[in-house]
């Protein structure tokens, strides 16, 4: 991995969050380096901070101490401007819940966050069409979101996420809402994006479908880093698991 | 696309690194909500067409005895003048003014009520739209825009129905003699001024929950499962 830039590196973060008279100690000092291009997974029962480390990489939250670098920049030192910038330009999101924007077409949507980046309608247009192509979704590019299946919508958010160009893809739960056939459709999606245009690709998730494609596994126990795990390691656990 | 951080702004459209929202866009945005949301709209629009057009009928009530008062041997004259004060000039009588001052605040009430609604119910788009990228006034003006096309729209109807009711009854009341004395430029400009206050108190009404929306944050984007 030599020459390869680290894009996100997550410092001693610490995060309390008050509740009542006392503080909930979240995360009690992660330190996380993800490299560009690599295809992770950050795994944790529900409680364990995963969320709240997954917001922190996607510069959705600050961290009460310690930092979060992305591209070597300290989020916390953005004022909102730049952080919207950020959120434009460097980060794709997607989400459990698809998030797409109920009053807008498929391709709306995509070209939305290009609108925010100051493309022109044209262009915007026409990577929104090709990036629908891309995801399958061509021919439905003016449909609304109710008019779509659930995978279709997702395919639109993933189409969506990939407008600008990002160097990091946030993927909270992808395949939570989804069937496993369609679940499995979008991870293969990502996949094939994380390899083809060299995006990071960073997803909270409980599938194991979504570890077998992952570079590597962050386990996320009680608010501090359990085990990393790279892919080889992993697949003699999954063996294990699939015995039983 | 007023900015309170110009300074600011400025040093980042020197780096090459604003995120903008045109304005046209932004209206495009917001006609696409309206239409969606049709029903939602409606109903805040019925507060604000029943206290604009009660509030017309009244200035077009009170237009309308000064033609009859003003012109000479128009039938029904006395009948008006000793009916008292208030008959005479209704847009005066404090009792009138009292009752048309609770309808406006009535109506505002109802119009901050039914957006902070509307909002709570898109905080997830609002959050959605903040995660690609968009400033906090993007979604302020967002919600100003479908606050001022409502406006129009209620207060354009509401000044109709107001104006149209007021002649009616007057007619019924008076006789068609009535359209002799009309002062029409008179009724026109009552009609504007009801439909400036018909917008201006449909952007007060979404000030608040405007902002509230404003200041989401973008993670709410991920909570809340429907």
């Amino acid at each position: 991995m030599e020459g390869t830039s680290r894009i996100v590196r997550v410092v001693e973060v610490k995060k309390d969050f008050p509740m009542g008279k006392g503080v909930i100690r979240v995360l009690k000092g992660i330190d996380l380096s993800i490299l560009a291009g690599e295809y992770i997974s950050i795994m944790g029962p529900s409680g364990s901070g995963k969320s709240t480390l997954f917001n922190m990489i996607g510069g959705l939250d600050k961290p009460s101490s310690g930092a979060v670098y992305i591209d070597e920049v300290d989020i916390a030192q953005l004022d909102a401007y730049e952080l919207a910038w950020l959120r434009c330009r460097k980060i794709g999101y997607i989400f459990q819940t698809f998030n797409i924007i109920q009053v807008m077409t498929a391709l709306e949507n995509v070209t939305l966050p290009m609108v925010f980046a100051g493309v022109s309608p044209m262009d915007a247009t026409k990577k929104g069409m090709e990036l629908l192509d891309m995801v399958g979704l061509k021919e439905r590019f003016n449909h609304k979101p109710s008019e779509l299946s659930g995978g279709q919508q997702q395919r639109v958010a993933v189409a969506r996420a990939l407008a600008n160009d990002p160097s990091i893809i946030l993927a909270d739960e992808p395949t939570g809402n989804l069937d496993v056939t369609t679940g499995g459709e979008i991870i293969d999606l990502l996949k094939m994006l994380s390899i083809e245009k060299r995006v990071t690709v960073i997803s909270a998730t409980h599938d194991f479908k979504m570890l077998n494609v992952s570079d590597r596994v962050v386990w996320v126990e009680d608010g501090r880093i359990d085990r990393i795990e790279n892919r080889d390691e992993l697949s003699i656990s999954m063996g294990e698991i699939g015995e039983r | 696309m007023m900015s309170w951080n110009g300074k600011k702004e400025r040093r980042h459209l020197r780096s090459g690194r604003q995120v903008t929202l045109p304005f046209l866009k932004s209206v495009e945005i917001a006609v696409k909500s309206i239409r969606a949301r049709f029903f939602r709209s409606f109903i805040t629009l019925l507060s604000l067409v029943l206290a604009i057009s009660f509030y017309s009928y009244v200035s077009v009530n009170t237009i309308l005895l000064q033609g009859i008062l003003l012109s000479d041997d128009f039938p029904g004259v006395e009948r008006l003048v000793q009916e008292g004060d208030g008959a005479l000039d209704p847009a005066n009588d404090p009792k009138q003014r009292w009752i048309l001052f609770l309808s406006l605040l009535v109506c505002v009430v109802g119009i901050v009520n039914t957006q902070l609604m509307a909002v709570t119910e898109r905080f997830r788009e609002i959050g959605t739209m903040k995660c690609l990228g968009a400033l906090d006034r993007f979604i302020l003006r967002l919600f100003l825009i479908e606050a001022t096309i409502q406006g129009v729209i209620g207060a354009a109807a509401g000044a109709l129905l107001g104006t149209l009711v007021s002649l009616l009854w007057s007619v019924a009341r008076f006789g068609s003699h009535l359209f002799m004395v009309i002062s029409w430029p008179d009724i026109a400009l009552s009609m504007v001024w009801a439909m400036g206050l018909g917008c201006l108190l449909s952007v007060i009404g979404v000030l608040y929950p405007a902002l509230v929306a404003a200041r989401m944050q973008p993670v709410e984007a991920m909570r809340g499962r429907e």
